[in-house]
């Protein structure tokens, strides 16, 4: 295995039922690097993540993260997901959410300690959701909302951010921010974020995986009207952008 | 001299609905926040189950409750999460069947068809000084275990996936949490009986979570509701001459109304400051 990659994926086959869902996945995610997972409705790409983190088994191929099977490195990721499995009315306070990301570190009997506290606050700065810390999670914009799963998500102190269709419910400004705070973040961890808007995030991410149940890779440079062609299998309307 | 037994009734049923209130606002908020009204209704009228039998094998009817009770919850849940069955056939079925099963004991055992009322819409002018130390005992167990996983509890029944993720056993304590369901509602079965125990379950949370932001604060303030109802009820059952497990519900149901009617007023009249 590569000394530098983070994830490797090898060989990776996968179904629900008879229907085939991933074939034959190759990836290979160095350290550091900010990758984009794009492709049409049902491609694959939530399957994927749910795969990385151990919460799906491959039917085929193997899987290794850091080193370890997923569910043995699943405390070292962190994970936001695209329909979060509750409900806004839950009576919870954005800290309450943000803390939950402290579990598994320690005992299960008593209450948060005062390092996991500290934290919460310092991840909750830098999501820039600290004046929300007290409000409940269903007075929250669809934006903040996001915000406070990246916040939970990097209470886990992961070294692996995973996010899953982190911009659907939110409008073209709040996505830029969130965006730019992924940016920052990379600084520090490798981040895997899956999307539907390819013109939108080969502005952000190093390289894009293009998913509908096989997967090629694509420096962001070479993204053009034929490589979406190929991956939606049909003509789709291409916005021409810059790179950085 | 048990301290308990000494007690005149009015005052055993005051204790009585006081301590019911504790694990009532506790386990209530849970299953309100949770959405298993339902399900807390099948594991209640499966208690009859239990009753009946041990009325007609000679045992203490609150001990065939007991039992009755935590096995409905541990066979809702266990079902539930291994054969991923449809959950209200589910506990239609657990609801059905314990009823059915009480009332062919209840009919074989000779003296006890009068008492079916007692155990539908409860009599808790009947609670006794040993019915007071179990639920004072209940109560304890109930309230220790949740203080003492309040995170573990509240991550998973916030968000299942991510307490997972956590590694947080999220079977178990999910069981678990049913099994406390189990326990609060065999305490409420003597106050207001098996039919109207969701009710008080149910309201005094349900009218919380209208005026406070956490689960913590819900529970706090659907016990002190918890109380205020039960007393209220007792007081004007004792002054009237009437069964208090009803009116304990009608006090309860109709603070809920008003309290549904202040928090829908509250949300027209205050500008939307959160939404932005």
């Amino acid at each position: 295995m590569n000394a530098d990659s983070v994830i490797e994926v090898r060989n990776l086959s996968f179904s629900y039922g008879e229907v085939p869902v991933l074939e034959k996945v190759e990836l290979t995610v160095p350290e550091g690097e900010f990758l984009g997972i794009v492709g049409p409705n049902a491609g694959g790409k939530s399957t994927l993540l749910k795969l990385l983190l151990g919460l799906l088994q491959p039917r085929q191929g193997e899987i290794r993260v850091l080193g370890l099977p997923p569910a043995k490195a699943r405390h070292l990721l962190g994970y936001v997901p695209q329909h979060p499995a509750f409900s806004r009315d839950f009576p919870v306070t954005v800290e309450q959410v943000v803390l939950m990301g402290r579990l598994g570190k320690g005992r299960l009997i008593g209450r948060y300690d005062r390092r996991d506290r500290r934290i919460a606050r310092r991840v909750m700065e830098e999501a820039e959701i600290a004046p929300l810390a007290r409000r409940r999670i269903g007075h929250l914009s669809g934006g903040q909302l996001q915000r406070v799963l990246v916040a939970r998500a990097l209470a886990c102190e992961p070294r692996i951010l995973l996010l899953d269709e982190p911009t659907a419910n939110i409008d073209m400004r709040v996505e830029n921010e969130l965006f730019d705070l992924l940016r920052e973040l990379n600084q520090r961890m490798t981040i895997l974020v899956v999307s539907h808007d390819i013109a939108f995030i080969s502005r952000y991410v190093h390289r894009v995986a293009c998913l509908n149940r096989t997967l090629v890779c694509h420096r962001t440079e070479e993204i053009d009207a034929d490589t979406i062609r190929q991956l939606y299998g049909g003509e789709v309307r291409m916005v021409h952008h810059h790179h950085h | 001299m048990d301290l308990l037994s000494s007690l005149g009734f009015l005052q055993s049923a005051l204790l009585a609905g006081l301590l019911a209130s504790i694990g009532c606002g506790v386990m209530g908020s849970y299953v309100v926040v949770k959405r298993i009204g339902y399900m807390a209704g099948g594991i209640a009228h499966s208690v009859l189950g239990g009753i009946g039998a041990a009325l007609f094998f000679g045992a203490a009817p609150q001990a065939g409750a007991l039992a009755a009770a935590l096995a409905a919850a541990l066979l809702i849940g266990i079902i539930r999460l291994r054969w991923r069955e449809q959950e209200d056939t589910l506990i239609g079925a657990v609801w059905a069947i314990g009823m059915s099963v009480g009332v062919l004991f209840l009919a074989k055992t000779p003296g006890y068809g009068t008492d079916l009322t007692n155990y539908l819409f409860g009599n808790i002018l009947l609670v006794s000084g040993a019915g007071l130390w179990q639920t004072a005992l209940l109560d304890l167990l109930t309230t220790g275990l949740v203080v003492a996983f309040y995170r573990p509890f509240l991550a998973v029944s916030f968000d299942e996936e991510f307490a997972r993720l956590r590694g947080v056993p999220v079977t178990l304590f999910y069981l678990l949490f049913l099994c406390l369901v189990a326990l609060s509602v065999v305490v409420l079965v003597q106050l207001v009986g098996l039919i109207l125990v969701i009710a008080l379950l149910t309201l005094p949370a349900a009218i919380a979570a209208h005026h406070v932001q956490t689960l913590g604060r819900m529970m706090v303030l659907a016990t002190i509701l918890g109380i205020a109802f039960t007393t209220s009820g007792i007081a004007l059952s004792w002054r009237w001459d009437l069964p208090s497990g009803p009116l304990i519900i009608l006090v309860a149901g109709a603070a809920y109304l008003l309290s549904a009617l202040a928090a829908r007023w509250r949300e027209r009249h205050t500008s939307p400051e959160g939404a932005v």
